[in-house]
Parts: C-alpha cells; sequence; structure tokens
C-alpha cells in the first residue's frame, strides 16, 4: 500500500495497529493511554542498592530470554555500556533479545555478531552505522529493525509499542540509591535526558557508573526513585570519545558558503525576529551557520530567545555573550556544552520527551522557529534520507531530524549538491526519515531551493540576492556533473521499518543484493 | 563577447587555486570570483606536476565554469587546453611574453581553438620585471590582460618582508600601475596570505582600490566577497555615473560633444569611467537598469 509519501509499504506489515504514514498531521490530537511499567512496593529500610556486577543486576532482575533493554547514546561513540551488558547477557547465555537504545553507533560493532549469531533478534533505535548497520542491511536480524526519531522513540514507549524490561542506564555519577547525573565524573556527558523515559517506563532500572558519589547526588537527572539496582564498573566510557575537545569548526570554504546562505535565509525570512529560537544539527555547515547568525543578530540588536537541541560550542558561545537567553540541552556534544551545562545558570538539561515527543502535550520543537539540518539525500518531493547510504546500506540516525523539521516554522536543510560522485539533491531518495512536507527551504552549495508548499518563504527570499533555484533545476545541475545513478539492487525482503514521529509507516528498508 | 570586452572584462577578484586539488578546481565558480587562476607553479609540488596538468586539462575540457575566467599560471612556459589565458609567472621582458604567445600560437593551432583566443598576464615578481613593466604591458596588444605583482617574490628581491600597510609594497604597486595605465592594459595586487586578518586584508584591498588597481589576487574564497564589497560603487556614484552616460547618448545623438550634469561640465574624458561604474554596480548586484 502506498503512504504519503509515495513509498510502497507492504501488506503483510500493517497489523497490530501499524498503519502507513498519511501526512504529519493525521494523529494530532489522538487520545491514548499511557503504558505503565510493573513496579515493586518498598517499605523497608534501605542502605544502598549497589550489587557488585552487571551479572548481579542481571541475575537480580530475574533476565529471561526474549526480554527487551534499554541503552542510551549519551556516550555517543565512547560508550563500553551496551558492550559490557550484552557480553555479559550472551555470556549467560539469554536468547532472543531485543536492544531498544536511543541510538547506536560504530562503538557497538560486537553487537553485529550477537546478531548473527541469532542472539539479538530485535533492534529499536534512531541510529544504526558500521557493522550492525551492515549485518542487519544484509537480512542477518530475525526481525526487521524499528528506527524512530527521539520524539518517536518516547512516544513508542509512551503508547506502550515498545516495552522495556530492563533499563540499563550509563551514569557518570550516581550515588547509593541510584540518583544518577551526566555531570561529573571521569565520564562526563552533561545530561542524561535520553534516558529520562527509560527510567519511568521500564520494569526493571539498573544505573551502571564508574563514579560513585555520596547520597544525594542532587539535582539527578534520573531520580533514585526509579532506579532498582546501581552497579559500580571500572569505565562506562572513553572520556576522549564522549566529548570532542573543540568543537570541529569547518573551515571548509564550501560549508562556509552555505552556512552563509542559511544565515542570509533566515535574515530574510518571516520568523527572524527579536527573540526567535533556533537549532542547529552538528554537522559542518549547520554548526558553522551559528557563525553566520552572530554578526546578523548584532547588525539587527536582536537576541535568540532559545537554543535546545545538541550542543556544540557555538549555542555556549552566543549563550556566554548574552546573544541567547538560555540553552536547553538533550545531549552535549563537546567539552564546551558540557562544561557549560554544569556553571551556566541559564543551560538546562531536558528530557527527550520535553525536547521532541509528539506524545506529550507541548514538546519544545513545536515552538521552535528554525532549525538547520543536514541531509544525505534530498528529493524532488524535498523527502530526506539520513539513515542509508548511497549503497543502500544503513548508516545513520534520524535523531531529532523528523521531529525539529515538523515543529519547526522553517525547516533548513543544508546539504552540498554532491558529495563525491554522488547526486544529494536525486529523483526519489533511498530510505525517507523525514517527510517532504516538512521541509521548506533546502540550501546547497549550488543554489537555495525553496518547497513549493512556502509560498511565502520564496516570496521573501526573492527580495534577496541569494541564488534561488527550483528543486528539479538543483537536481538536474547534480545529475549533469556524476550523471545519473542506477536503481540499488535490493530484495523483496524488508529489514528496517522507519517509522514516522507518530508511530506509522514511512518507508521501510530493503535487503541489500550486493555484499557489503 | 567580443576581444576588446575579453580584455577589459571585470577582474576584481583573481583567486588561485592549487590544479593539484581536483575537489577545488572542479566547481570554484560557486563562490563567484570573476576569475580563477589554476596554479600548475608553486602551489604543485615537484613530483605532482602531470597529476595537476592531467586533472587541471580534464576540468577545463569538461566542466562548465558559468562565464567565470579560467587563466592558469605556468611553470615558465607551458601550454594549457582551453584555458581563457595564461598567467605568465616571473616575467621580466616582453621577450618573455613573446616566447609564451608563440607556444600560444602554436598550441591553439594544434588543439584547433581560434587564433588569438588565449589571453595572456604578466606575474612581475622581481625589481626588473617592475622596471620593464611598460615594455611588458604593450609586449602583445591583442592578448595582453595586463600585469600583477607578485608580493611574495618581489618582497625577497627587495630585501624587505611584509608590513601591515604596505609601504615596502609602494614603489612596485606604483610605477607597475603607471606602467599599465600608460599601456592600457589592466593591473592586479598580489595576494594577502593571512587568512585570519581580515581586517588587514580589508585595509589593503582598500588601499589598492584607491591607488587604482583593477583587483586583485586572492588565495581563499572568503576573501572574495570583501573585495566585490570594497569595489562596489556607492548608490551616489551609480546615479551620477548612470545619468553622465544617459546625457552623453542624447547630447552625441544631438551632436553636441560638451554639455552639463548637476551643474558639472561633462565631456567624452568621463564617459569609460561612468561606464566602468555602471559595469561594477551590475556585477555586484546594485544596478539592474537598462545601459
Amino acid at each position: 500500500m502506498k503512504n504519503a509519501v509515495n513509498r510502497n509499504i507492504p501488506d503483510e506489515l500493517l497489523r497490530d495497529g501499524y498503519e502507513v504514514f498519511q501526512g504529519s498531521a493525521y494523529r494530532n490530537g489522538d487520545s491514548y493511554q499511557k503504558a505503565a511499567p510493573q513496579a515493586r512496593l518498598r517499605t523497608n529500610r534501605q542502605d544502598s542498592k549497589v550489587l557488585p556486577s552487571i551479572r548481579a543486576a542481571i541475575e537480580a532482575v530475574g533476565f529471561r530470554d526474549g526480554m527487551t533493554v534499554s541503552f542510551h547514546h549519551h556516550f555517543r561513540e565512547g560508550d563500553y555500556v551496551v558492550n559490557m551488558v550484552m557480553k555479559e547477557l550472551v555470556d549467560m547465555g539469554f536468547k532472543d533479545i531485543t536492544i531498544a537504545a536511543s541510538s547506536l553507533g560504530q562503538a557497538h560493532d560486537p553487537v553485529a555478531e550477537y546478531i548473527e549469531r541469532g542472539i539479538v533478534t530485535g533492534i529499536q533505535t534512531s541510529g544504526i552505522r558500521g557493522k550492525m548497520g551492515e549485518v542487519v542491511s544484509q537480512g542477518k536480524l530475525k526481525t526487521p529493525a524499528i528506527l524512530r526519531s527521539h520524539g518517536g522513540r518516547v512516544r513508542a514507549i509512551e503508547e506502550g509499542e515498545v516495552h522495556i524490561d530492563v533499563a540499563f542506564i550509563g551514569a557518570p555519577t550516581s550515588d547509593v540509591m541510584g540518583n544518577a547525573r551526566g555531570k561529573g565524573g571521569k565520564s562526563d556527558c552533561g545530561v542524561l535526558g535520553y534516558s529520562e523515559v527509560d527510567a519511568r517506563y521500564a520494569d526493571h532500572v539498573v544505573v551502571i557508573t564508574d563514579c560513585l558519589v555520596d547520597f544525594p547526588n542532587f539535582p539527578p537527572s534520573i531520580q533514585a526513585t526509579y532506579v532498582d539496582h546501581v552497579v559500580v564498573v571500572d569505565e562506562i566510557g572513553n572520556p576522549e570519545k564522549i566529548a570532542s575537545s573543540a568543537a570541529r569548526f569547518s573551515t571548509d570554504p564550501r560549508d562556509l558558503l552555505m552556512a552563509e546562505y542559511c544565515a542570509k535565509v533566515i535574515e530574510a525570512t518571516p520568523y527572524f525576529k527579536d527573540g526567535f529560537s533556533f537549532q542547529t544539527g552538528a554537522g559542518g555547515p549547520s554548526l558553522a551557520a551559528n557563525r553566520f547568525l552572530e554578526p546578523i543578530l548584532v547588525k539587527h540588536g536582536y537576541k535568540l530567545s532559545w537554543i535546545i537541541g545538541g550542543i556544540t560550542a557555538p549555542a555556549v558561545d552566543l549563550l556566554n555573550k548574552g546573544l541567547v537567553d538560555a540553552v536547553i540541552d538533550t545531549q552535549d556534544f563537546d567539552i564546551a556544552a558540557v562544561e557549560s551545562v554544569h556553571t551556566h545558570p541559564r543551560h538546562y538539561e531536558m528530557s527527550t520527551s520535553q525536547y521532541a515527543s509528539p506524545s506529550n502535550k507541548s514538546a519544545f520543537v513545536n515552538k521552535l522557529d528554525y532549525v538547520i539540518l543536514a541531509a544525505l539525500e534530498v528529493d524532488v518531493d524535498f523527502n530526506v534520507n539520513v539513515i542509508t547510504g548511497s549503497d543502500g546500506v544503513l548508516r545513520g540516525a534520524p535523531g531529532g531530524h523528523p521531529d525539529t523539521a515538523a515543529g519547526a516554522k522553517c525547516c533548513i536543510i543544508v546539504t552540498p549538491l554532491v558529495r563525491g560522485r554522488m547526486a544529494t539533491i536525486c529523483e526519489e531518495v533511498v530510505t525517507v526519515t523525514t517527510p517532504g512536507e516538512c521541509v521548506d527551504v533546502v540550501v546547497t552549495d549550488y543554489g537555495i531551493a525553496v518547497n513549493p508548499n512556502r509560498p511565502d518563504l520564496l516570496e521573501a527570499l526573492q527580495k534577496t540576492k541569494l541564488p534561488l533555484k527550483t528543486i528539479e533545476q538543483l537536481k538536474e545541475e547534480a545529475y549533469a556533473i556524476v550523471g545519473r545513478p542506477d536503481p540499488l539492487p535490493f530484495k523483496d525482503r524488508v529489514v528496517a521499518i522507519m517509522e514516522a514521529r507518530d508511530g506509522t509507516i514511512l518507508d521501510v528498508v530493503r535487503q541489500i543484493d550486493t555484499p557489503v | 563577447m567580443s576581444a576588446q570586452k575579453r580584455l577589459k572584462r571585470l577582474r576584481r577578484s583573481m583567486m588561485f587555486l592549487s590544479a593539484q586539488r581536483p575537489g577545488l578546481i572542479k566547481d570554484a565558480y560557486i563562490y563567484r570570483p570573476d576569475s580563477l587562476i589554476f596554479d600548475l607553479e608553486d602551489a604543485v609540488a615537484e613530483n605532482q606536476k602531470d597529476a595537476a596538468r592531467f586533472s587541471l586539462y580534464h576540468a577545463l575540457t569538461t566542466v562548465d565554469y558559468r562565464g567565470v575566467e579560467r587563466l592558469v599560471r605556468i611553470n615558465g612556459v607551458a601550454v594549457a587546453a582551453g584555458a581563457d589565458g595564461i598567467r605568465i609567472a616571473k616575467c621580466e621582458t616582453a621577450h618573455d611574453v613573446h616566447t609564451v604567445v608563440e607556444h600560444i600560437e602554436r598550441a591553439e593551432a594544434e588543439f584547433g581553438r581560434p587564433a588569438g583566443s588565449t589571453l595572456v598576464m604578466g606575474a612581475l615578481e622581481s625589481p626588473l620585471g617592475i622596471l620593464n613593466a611598460y615594455e611588458i604591458c604593450l609586449a602583445s596588444p591583442e592578448r595582453m590582460i595586463g600585469v600583477a605583482i607578485s608580493g611574495g617574490d618581489y618582497r625577497k628581491a627587495m630585501q624587505t618582508r611584509y608590513y601591515p600597510g604596505g609601504l615596502e609594497m609602494l614603489g612596485g604597486r606604483s610605477n607597475m600601475l603607471i606602467a599599465a595605465r600608460a599601456a592600457g592594459v589592466q593591473c592586479f595586487d598580489t595576494v594577502f596570505t593571512d587568512l585570519d586578518d581580515i581586517e588587514g586584508f580589508r585595509q589593503e584591498t582598500q588601499m589598492i582600490k584607491q591607488m587604482g588597481f583593477d583587483g586583485k589576487s586572492l588565495i581563499s574564497p572568503k576573501q572574495i566577497a570583501i573585495v566585490h564589497e570594497i569595489f562596489s560603487p556607492t548608490p551616489k556614484e551609480i546615479r551620477d555615473a548612470e545619468k553622465i552616460v544617459r546625457a552623453w547618448r542624447e547630447n552625441q545623438a544631438k551632436g553636441v560633444g560638451v554639455f552639463q550634469v548637476d551643474g558639472k561640465m561633462i565631456d567624452i574624458a568621463f564617459i569609460p569611467g561612468a561606464e566602468r561604474v555602471i559595469e561594477l554596480a551590475r556585477a555586484s548586484g546594485l544596478y539592474e537598469g537598462e545601459l
């Protein structure tokens, strides 16, 4: 059955309440009964929840075959927790395990082997990369992986689509009762917003830390009221890979050209006024847009009211210069962000639910004025792909992309027209991860295209000297340079389902026919 | 574009880029400089010259540079296919120009390019080049774009170095500029190498514009917008130039050679300057009139 972004969704997937994507506003106003975790009474005195090992925690929660475990990705490519826990589960002989992580990366390559051995049979995540992406694309995971945006993950948990049996929450600091913080310790990641929903909805919550601190570890990101056990290990991650030492400010003239275009688009569009709100991705040109935004703010005498999202040094810089009132933080990408959330009184932590979930009553993204996002591909219907590479293999993450695009008044995608020998602006993206109806402006090094469903933005931009083109013109220019790609050799088997943030099926990823 | 127009086209920004870097040369027109100078000389490692020539050949013969002029800085003397012109490095005499032109003539015949279509410009890098600037400027009236001073080598030969303010370059710049203007060709300033010193670059560009240069050699796309901004005429300059050109055309039709615009006497001597202001204004996106 074709969905609203013209993707063919196999009928056999449309069961258990699964529907095809019918537009971003399709479920707006729907009511639902929130799922609930199994909980336990504690009436007795308690001194400590600390257990001697991960194995002891697995035993204490009564782990069984077929259970779902969850993790967060605040430690990014420096994470040790997923691999430690999975190795223990595998060594203990458990099987038929589903991993429901906020995201997974190359740090988790060892999990690919558990997929190939049939031990891990389900993956629910935002990002999937490295060896895991390859084996899933080769059809080696027993069930289709389910890919969700950050907000979509919270919704799926709250609506009971995914039930977490045990949440393993890596925490830079914790006290003996499980009050856990992203701040402090040797594996400092700043915030723990992705795990907040896991703590509230998992039947069992295990905090894993490498820095036990005095009780009470306040104010906590994860409250001890949700935590069953605490495990202290030597290392939960590699600090160098958790937060990069310096923000990678691109010096590539192409990135800077596109960044400057982005800032000029913002300056020329109607939501640019004193007190607007803003988010950027952490990619080269998106990040560099911050640099061009600053002089424009100063020129007009404007201040931002708030910045949200994954936070990097440029946002911190704007905060320190008084050019933004508040930074509300779901994840920290560099040391500047980690340090700022510790020290700056107007730099706050928030949960992913509050950031981006469509299943609560006021996510921040819904009030966002501008977001600047990257893309692997954009097609002539403005659909964006950030999950599959040009070879059709899973190697990306929707993250907050679909959430912010849907919520922001002006969603700007920034991408070079071609990458190597691949056209970025194309006829049809390999996988739709963000529907074109949510994408307003596409900025490339060759010109800027405005979605025809935004004539107001087009009219505003026509008053500037920016190089405006149609998306078809950009596509033709790209193909004139690199040629038209052959269709990818997919088999019929669905290896991953790309869920829209409302839980409908936006697209499917099929098994790749060539050896990876 | 007529031969004269090609010779005299706008060249505010002439950006160098190493022909050794395919990722740079394949589409540097996106930064919209007036001219690109593909460097086969100093920017290319000695053992990479063949690879650079190969890449550049294919870039020049296959890529549409969308109206951006394509010049090639050559090693001593060499031949390029499909370039709009050749920048002659270390040019010291008219003879250097003649030698390159002879090679170009043979290459144009060999590769079926229109005779006389490849332009040349001289890079003056030594005191001798500066002293011979006038004969160099006159060495090939059909092909000569003009001359550019090359500050790095020139400063070394003069036993000095870069100083903010550029007093050490005053003699070279002035002499070359006077020679170029006397010969009726264009004149370009040297590169500014400190990419982080935006204010220094801005001041130097303002200075060379005030001196009368046509443009400046650049080494980074981020310098382009600053040059174009500084070379942009003011709204008043554009209005005055437009009035002068219009009045000239009307009076010429009536057979009048001297007339007044806003109380000032105008004759044919004012026209090239006014036309140049209009051209600059159009290139800067500040003028969309019909002149």
